[in-house]
């Protein structure tokens, strides 16, 4: 392992921690005191320089432990990525966007050769290189989806657009908060996003929609979504449930700010040229209380959004149980000071 | 009558009332109450004879046991089959859809569960699910997966239940899928093992 | 304001007459890259400073979507129109620098289909070449009717029937071959999808018969671009931006607002996407609806507009832009 990523687990030991660049950079997702959901979606261009906003597919120090992981998920669970037959194109729509960021944005780590269709592939942390087809499907080990989101942090969903609506017919999904790819495929958007309550009463959903619908090439969005997670557990599947769901019950004064994690997904949509289709990728960053609580803004602001945020939406988010026990280990860190506006830190 | 199920989350399935539309061909498929949906749609029809002459029906017994098999039968459609059940019923209807040309209207009658079945194949034989008619008649008992195992339970009554596979206690929620035709139950009392209220007739 | 995305600096590589009616264009980008790959069926809207009237009409992409050298579009020169295509006809040659927007697709080819049943009727056989040069590289399965006047207006039907020959079958008005639509929808397997553009007439036609023999609406696809149409000149008063305008016969109430300078949003600029939807403050007369937009009721209630296409006669009309 190198010094550039981290040798640590999600699982297990759970020996995931955050240095201190990782927590200066951390996608902390509350520009104010409060929390109320939005379409919230602003252009996903090159951003400051050192963030998580700087390239448009972020690789952080947490790369390889985090694809280590996704393999063990994919062992224990194939059904976490699937394809419906006519979402290939998409998926080599995607892996050519993440080919050609990373080639570009990471040299020392990754790089892209090409002759005409014939392509050359390295990276580096993994110690993958590959010689492929574009597009014949029986060049690469698997298909271009499940190849280049093995390699790459996050989640993705593959949207196909058709009769006035999103349909999510393929998917990498081994981060998630808390919903089933094998279920979910073949969903319409609203479908996909019937069990967030409230959103639909705002017309969340709608706006949305109508939105991305006309989402252009060479235009992409970015927004952000966050819960609370016991322990760095990248796999909270609905699938493995019974098996987290019960550590939220442990959690005491003692250990939460150890193994208690604000986990922040930055959602990024793009329009794919070949196919048409819309790939949306979710990457997962997580922190741990005592991490966060180093910066006093967030502490402040943390502590406040989880004190005033509605019952129904905590208890979606699957927080509600230890509400009491993060209200009692933040306010500790919240001198009623006024905070400043924005994401930053001070 | 439809159970005229309350408003619930978008991805609980909405049935509406067949009617007769236009086509070259016609293929209806029923269980139980659904077979009376398809008495009325037929007797609105235009031209109920030729639509039917153009009409290849197939019926099961509802799950509650509902065999409306003899009215059916006197309609006099081109083609009747009934099947004991859904499972027998199947290589008949994808053979039926293979042969279909563009063109055929499709109507679903009766249980969910036949509906939803009857409708994955309508989709994999390749026709938009859209073009499919669906009317809602008897029971609501349902078809429920375990996200947990992926194991389908047929005619779940209460809720929660008892996975009919891997035997964890399972709440049911409103979330289906067309592709697997289910409803998804999840663990009730993971954060609490033991603590299970008790089952409710839901579905009848 | 397009919604975001990058234009494309561009520069004529080659103008071709075709035949009497249709001339091609061929750009490049200014700077020697590639282009962008599109999906078939995609179009661009090209913008023209046609002797200080600027215009930006939407044209189908009929080039080889992997051709990242080179955008091709072929244009019908429409002596009636409002300028836009006599103005490439008369103006543009090679070496001219333009700008294209990204290519937007509101005419995709359905991923699932197992078949791709398709209808063209004159200058409407475009954006099937670029969907026809996809599928022939994914092998998919197609089969395209082409209608035209004569074999001499018939664009491109040379190039379709010599390589695709069994797959293309074409039609000419004046020999008096016409397509046997009812036989053709009734033939098809499940799982065919059918796309049709050409003459506002024929789009019609082909639907109907579609929907008359059982075909569900989510099979059926039809693109037609709708010119904004030549009109009286009207006022209209900018509420939120406090001017008012005079739109001009030949010029499109979008066009209007944007000489204007004031900003409003737009994507296809032909009556399909909704982007340029805009909300009517008050109404004293007629909005001329033209697009394909708009609901019935919405259309009926006068409350929106879709200011790319659509027109107004009457005493005034106050917009929210």
């Amino acid at each position: 392992m190198s010094l550039d990523f981290n040798d640590e687990t999600f699982r297990g030991d759970f020996t995931f921690r955050n240095s201190a660049r990782a927590i200066a950079r951390f996608p902390f997702p509350f520009p104010e005191d409060g929390y109320m959901y939005s379409v919230n979606m602003e252009p996903h261009l090159p951003g400051k320089p050192g963030s998580v906003f700087e390239h448009m597919f972020d690789v952080d120090e947490h790369y390889v432990a985090e694809m280590r992981d996704r393999a063990l998920v994919l062992a224990e669970d194939p059904l976490r990525c699937q394809s419906l037959p006519h979402m290939t194109l998409a998926g080599w729509d995607l892996l050519e966007l993440i080919m050609d960021a990373k080639a570009r944005d990471y040299p020392q780590w990754f790089s892209l050769t090409k002759e005409g269709n014939r392509w050359h592939w390295v990276n580096r942390p993994l110690q993958i290189e590959q010689s492929f087809t574009f597009l014949d499907d029986t060049t690469l080990p698997c298909g271009p989806m499940e190849y280049i989101t093995r390699q790459t942090q996050g989640d993705f969903t593959l949207q196909d657009q058709r009769d006035d609506n999103l349909w999510i017919e393929a998917g990498m999904v081994t981060t998630q908060a808390d919903w089933s790819l094998d279920f979910d495929i073949g969903m319409s958007f609203h479908e996909w996003h019937a069990p967030v309550p409230l959103a639909h009463e705002m017309r969340v959903f709608d706006r949305a929609l109508k939105f991305l619908l006309n989402l252009q090439l060479g235009a992409p969005v970015r927004r952000f979504n966050w819960t609370m997670t016991v322990d760095p557990l990248l796999d909270t599947s609905p699938e493995n449930y019974p098996r987290w769901g019960p550590t939220k019950t442990t959690m005491t004064p003692e250990t939460i700010g150890h193994r208690q994690h604000l986990r922040v997904e930055l959602q990024t949509l793009h329009r794919l040229p070949r196919s048409n289709a819309i790939v949306f990728p979710i990457r997962c960053y997580l922190i741990k209380f005592e991490e966060l609580v180093t910066v006093p803004k967030w502490a402040r602001r943390l502590h406040r959004v989880v004190r005033d945020i509605p019952d129904e939406l905590a208890t979606y988010k699957g927080f509600i149980r230890n509400k009491p026990l993060m209200l009692d280990y933040l306010s500790r860190y919240d001198d009623g000071l006024p905070t400043s506006p924005g994401i930053w830190p001070d | 009558m439809s159970a005229g199920f309350s408003r619930s989350i978008p991805s609980r399935p909405v049935y509406g009332v067949l009617e007769p539309r236009p086509g070259t061909a016609h293929l209806m498929v029923a269980d139980g109450e659904g077979a009376a949906a398809l008495t009325r749609m037929i007797a609105q029809a235009p031209d109920a004879a030729g639509m039917l002459s153009q009409s290849h029906i197939l019926y099961l017994p509802g799950p509650n046991g509902t065999d409306l098999t003899a009215d059916l039968r006197s309609l006099g459609a081109a083609q009747f089959h009934r099947s004991p059940s859904f499972a027998a019923c199947l290589p008949r209807l994808q053979k039926v859809l293979a042969d279909a040309h563009m063109g055929v209207q499709i109507y679903l009658a009766g249980s969910e569960g036949l509906i939803g079945q009857a409708l994955r194949e309508v989709m994999q034989a390749g026709l938009p699910w859209q073009a499919a008619q669906t009317e809602h008649r008897g029971s609501t008992v349902r078809r429920v997966q375990c996200v947990h195992c992926k194991g389908i339970t047929e005619d779940v009554r209460t809720d929660p239940f008892v996975c009919s596979h891997c035997g964890l206690n399972l709440f049911v929620r409103d979330h289906y899928s067309r592709r697997i035709a289910a409803f998804q139950g999840v663990n009730i009392d993971a954060e609490d093992p033991g603590q299970v209220p008790p089952p409710v007739e839901r579905f009848a | 304001m397009s919604v975001g995305a990058p234009k494309l600096a561009v520069r004529v590589a080659e103008v071709v007459q075709v035949n009497a009616l249709v001339k091609r264009f061929r750009f490049v980008r200014r700077d020697g890259g590639p282009l962008p790959v599109f999906s078939g069926g995609a179009h661009v809207v090209v913008e023209m400073d046609d002797q200080g009237t600027r215009r930006m009409n939407p044209y189908s992409l009929m080039s080889d979507p992997a051709d990242t050298s080179g955008y091709e579009i072929s244009v019908r020169r429409d002596d009636a129109g409002r300028g836009g295509s006599l103005y490439l006809h008369n103006h543009v040659a090679p070496g001219m620098e333009m700008v294209l927007s990204m290519p937007v697709n509101l005419f995709p080819v359905d991923a699932r289909a197992r078949k791709h049943l398709m209808i063209a009727g004159g200058i409407g056989i475009t954006p099937f070449l670029s969907q026809i040069a996809a599928l022939t590289r994914l092998r998919g399965r197609f089969e395209l009717h082409y209608s035209a006047r004569s074999r001499d207006l018939a664009a491109y039907a040379d190039d379709l029937l010599a390589r695709h020959g069994d797959a293309v079958r074409l039609y000419l008005d004046d020999q008096g071959q016409v397509i046997d639509l009812d036989a053709l929808l009734r033939g098809q397997p499940l799982g065919t999808h059918l796309y049709v553009c050409g003459p506002k007439g024929m789009i019609a036609w082909v639907r109907g018969r579609a929907g008359a023999l059982g075909w569900p609406a989510a099979a059926v696809h039809s693109e037609e671009f709708l010119s904004p149409p030549v009109g009286s000149p009207f006022q209209v008063r900018l509420a939120a931006s406090g001017r008012t305008i005079t739109v001009a016969p030949a010029q499109s109430l979008l066009e209007a607002i944007e000489a204007a300078g004031v900003a409003a949003p737009y994507l296809c600029r032909g009556g399909a996407c909704g982007e340029c939807e805009t909300g009517v403050l008050g109404c004293d007369g007629t909005i001329l609806h033209n697009d394909h937009w708009l609901t019935d009721d919405q259309k009926a209630a006068n409350t929106r507009i879709m200011p790319c296409v659509s027109r107004f006669a009457g005493a005034t009309l106050i917009l929210d832009r």
